[in-house]
């Protein structure tokens, strides 16, 4: 599964923001950190800002705040916000044969397993994800 | 598609937790099974009282080391009730822990009351030697799945498969 480098952005964004509740995160060391240009982080930002999902603010430093409910938020409902991952449509003049259909079939199966995993993992979910692997890597 | 147990809190708002009486998780009796069958029921739409004495007779009664079926309690009411076993040697695989059926009371929901009893059962499956727990839900269970992940689940490695049975032949109807 690979998903675009707007919607990885959205994500990275988001779980580092939770990460630090309450706190101002700077858009410049994501951006750094994740190899993107400011540019890029901004326009995502301002889509998660208009989700009500984050706060920005701006000037020197160009900071922003998880504002959402880490809880209830799930990576679905951040990914659908930049792209349909159940769009992928087989090649128009191939659709509608027996082989199309057949392949149209096993590709929704495979999408219909990767919209219930996004869904059903929340944002604090995959926060405890993180922790228990540092955990594990600690303790090792 | 978003069943009738759909998480309702909408993502962006917090959410309040109320402040709740003590639970504790214990084996069912056999005068709690009437609460059990009201909030499986309550959960699942379809009333299945013969099932429940079935289930209480293979997994509630005493001796039990492989077999667990708990309630949580709180103030002399069920507010709910997990029920799961040793499986061993599933499909060459080592034996494990199998949860198949969980349910919380509507009405004691997001209170905490599902991660005591999956807490509960998960050391009675530690005690019983496992060290693995697996668990199976529709895909669009999307508030069981949830709650699962939250406990730190991850996709096994297993794909359920079905089929419809072939039709007999000569059957007509
Ligand atoms: C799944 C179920 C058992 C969870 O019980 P519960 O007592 O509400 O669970 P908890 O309060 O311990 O919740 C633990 C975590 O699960 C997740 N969760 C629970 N309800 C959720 C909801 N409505 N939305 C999103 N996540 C949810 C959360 O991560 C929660 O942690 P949080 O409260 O810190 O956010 C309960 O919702 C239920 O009975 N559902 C119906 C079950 C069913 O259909 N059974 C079929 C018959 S066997």
């Amino acid at each position: 599964m690979r998903l675009q480098t707007s919607t990885m952005l959205a994500l990275y964004s988001i779980i580092e923001a939770a990460s630090h509740p309450g706190k101002q995160v700077s858009a410049a060391e994501i951006a750094e950190r994740y190899g993107v240009s400011a540019h890029h982080l901004a326009k995502v930002l301002r889509e998660l800002g208009r989700a009500g999902l984050v706060d920005s603010s701006r000037g020197a430093g160009g900071g922003y705040r998880f504002s959402g409910n880490a809880r209830r938020l799930t990576l679905m409902d951040v990914i659908e916000r930049f792209e349909d991952i159940g769009a992928r449509s087989p090649d128009p003049g191939t659709a509608q044969t027996d082989l199309g259909l057949a392949i149209a079939r096993v590709l929704s199966e495979i999408d219909e397993i990767a919209k219930a995993t996004f869904r059903s993992i929340t944002i604090e979910t995959l926060l405890k994800l993180v922790e228990r692997a540092r955990r594990s890597e600690t303790s090792e | 598609m978003p069943g009738p147990d759909s998480p309702a809190t909408p993502a962006g708002s917090a959410s309040h937790r109320q402040p709740r009486p003590t639970i504790r998780v214990r084996p069912i009796e056999a005068g709690d099974l009437a609460q059990v069958i009201a909030i499986d029921a309550e959960a699942s739409g379809i009333d299945k009282v013969d099932y429940w004495y079935e289930l209480f007779h293979r997994y509630g009664t005493r001796g039990r080391q492989q077999r667990f079926f708990l309630v949580a309690e709180a103030e002399d009411s069920v507010l709910g009730f997990i029920i799961g076993e040793v499986r061993d040697w599933e499909f060459g695989s080592p034996p494990c822990g199998w949860v198949f059926g969980i349910a919380v009371r509507r009405a004691a929901r997001v209170g905490g009351v599902g991660s005591e009893l999956l807490a509960a059962i998960l050391e009675n499956f530690r005690r019983a030697g496992v060290e693995k727990v697996r668990t199976l839900t529709t895909r669009d269970n999307n508030l069981v799945l949830s709650f699962f992940r939250s406990q730190g689940m991850m996709a096994a490695p297993f794909i359920p498969l079905e089929m419809d049975l072939p039709a007999v032949k000569g059957d007509i109807s």
